[in-house]
């Protein structure tokens, strides 16, 4: 392309109005937050991890001119739009009950013992609002206050601890760290256990593969490129795969 | 055979447990599903619900605490319901003022419509019951139900919950005798009580548990010289109080032997003789 057709599409590149922690500046549209601010000149040192929406390290807080409401979303994971005032929230402060996971019980009790402040909840539903996974976060909250581990396990298995939830909730808890106790109790003592799986940990208890491996150790790179190659590809499958016990 | 009565009509009725009935009170909600179901009562429990907020919640004249009782009433109506019934008397009383207020205060409405933006507006329009108000319209079906006649005598105790205020009261505010009617016709005798609708204290058991103390001692006391076997209620934190503080009276009082205290459906289960059933 020529030079001249270059700096004319950059003309003609459409700018929006941001403002970041109210300053006003002018970022090309169709960026994220992320992209848009670093665009504008911030460097991220905490507050961006993934860059993908998994991490949930970049909680960010925004409101667009005109509208009441206060949004809540991923920086990585949000374009940018004119008019949008915003602020990041690289943390959350929150505290994490401590607890060894092979001694405690998963009774009705467990949640609202580590986390008594959950019975203060008033089902505002300001914590589901937050959620820029669109869990539903008040209803988590509330099966875990009357006990039901395994819903509250299911509820918030999507959960990337971003902290947004806590940060807006009237009752000051903290969501993700009581769906985190949750889904450990449902995985260590509720949940149906995977038998081929614990077939496959005695068989390597069992010394059944150590010779394969022991052989392939003493290959050079090149081997072991020819070896990954000619592997075995298991066909991908078209639909869902079932799983046993569905 | 069943009897004809038996076989007739069956309902289905929208079911709100409350967190006490998965948890301390499970008995309660064990018993209440199978007799209830006996007399062609099926509960259908709610696919969404929310701590009612307690009668903590109407305490205070902060209308936070007002939006989970409204929210349960939304997700009733959202499931096709115009009936919500609950068995504890807490949560009775609790969503049963919530959609009082529902009706009659409009500022307040507004302002809980406009706070939950992301709800259809609320308009009053589902009746909170209580099982116990199905027993006179079930009469028969229990009569005819009952295989081991209680023949025992029990008080009937309402506490305040289930009668107060007035406008959510099941039955006759000052001398109700909706479980004198239950308890009659499973062959037992209902004493006269006259504490029935004095409160057992209820969450001061927290706060000042000397209060309760001496309440369930006044009260356990009546139905005691009035010549009960035992007491029968429909809530979990009475049934918790009276049974629970009886320990600390005799503490105080070495001469007091105390009460059993069952929910109206443990009776109710047998006398149906289902008890023990399935457990
Ligand atoms: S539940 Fe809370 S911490 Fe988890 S993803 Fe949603 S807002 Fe973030
Ligand atoms: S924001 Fe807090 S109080 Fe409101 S529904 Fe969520 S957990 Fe409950
Ligand atoms: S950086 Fe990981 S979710 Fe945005």
């Amino acid at each position: 392309m020529a030079r001249k057709d270059k700096k004319e599409e950059k003309l003609k590149m459409k700018m929006v109005r941001i403002y970041i922690m109210g300053k006003e500046y002018k970022v090309p549209e169709g960026l994220t937050i992320m992209k848009a601010m670093e665009y504008a000149g911030y460097r991220y040192i905490r507050g961006a991890g993934c860059r993908a929406g998994f991490c949930g390290a970049c909680a960010t807080v925004y409101r667009k001119e005109g509208e009441y409401k206060l949004n809540a979303d991923l920086a990585c994971q949000t374009t940018v739009e004119d008019g949008m005032y915003l602020v990041q929230l690289p943390f959350t402060p929150a505290n994490k009950a401590t607890y060894d996971v092979n001694k405690i019980k998963a009774d009705d009790k467990t949640l609202v013992n580590f986390y008594p402040e959950i019975a203060r909840c008033v089902s505002c539903n300001t914590c589901t609002k937050a959620c820029p996974q669109e869990l539903e976060v008040m209803d988590y909250i509330q099966s875990a206050l009357r006990g039901d581990m395994k819903k509250t396990a299911e509820l918030s298995f999507d959960c990337i601890q971003c902290g947004l939830c806590a940060m807006r909730c009237p009752a000051e808890i903290a969501h993700y760290h009581v769906a985190q106790l949750a889904r450990r109790l449902y995985g260590k003592y509720l949940m149906p256990k995977a038998e081929h799986l614990e077939k496959r940990v005695n068989e390597i208890k069992r010394k059944r593969f150590d010779e394969e491996i022991g052989k392939m150790m003493k290959r050079n790179i090149e081997e072991l490129r020819k070896m990954y190659n000619a592997r075995d590809i298991e066909p991908e499958e078209e639909e869902e795969p079932k799983r046993e016990g569905d | 055979m069943h009897p004809a009565s038996i076989q007739g009509e069956k309902m289905e009725v929208a079911y709100y447990p409350g967190c006490t009935l998965k948890t301390n009170a499970k008995d309660f909600e064990e018993t209440a599903i199978k007799v209830f179901e006996l007399i062609g009562i099926e509960f259908k429990e709610l696919d969404k619900w929310y701590c009612c907020g307690t009668v903590y919640s109407l305490a205070t004249d902060n209308l936070m605490y007002r939006l989970a009782g409204i929210r349960n009433l939304i997700r009733a109506k959202e499931e096709g319901y115009e009936k919500l019934l609950t068995l504890c008397s807490i949560c009775y009383n609790t969503l049963k003022q919530a959609n009082l207020m529902a009706k009659s205060d409009k500022e307040a409405m507004e302002k809980i419509n406009a706070f939950m933006d992301e709800e259809p507006d609320y308009d009053g329009s589902v009746d909170v019951i209580h099982p116990l108000q199905l027993i006179d319209k079930k009469f028969y079906e229990i009569k005819e139900r009952v295989k081991k006649p209680l023949n025992k005598k029990y008080a009937a105790y309402y506490g305040c919950l289930l009668l107060r205020p007035k406008e959510v009261a099941i039955d006759e505010y000052e001398n109700p005798s909706i479980m004198e009617r239950l308890i009659e016709a499973m062959g037992g005798e209902a004493i006269n009580f006259p504490l029935k609708n004095e409160c057992c204290g209820s969450y001061n058991v927290a706060v000042n548990r000397e209060a309760v103390i001496e309440r369930t001692y006044r009260i356990v006391l009546n139905a005691k010289k009035n010549g009960a076997d035992g007491i029968i209620t429909s809530c979990p934190l009475c049934h918790f109080n009276l049974q629970e503080m009886q320990k600390e009276v005799k503490k105080i009082h070495s001469d007091f032997s105390g009460l059993p205290v069952y929910y109206f459906t443990e009776i109710m289960a047998e006398a149906f003789g289902v008890k023990n059933e399935g457990r």
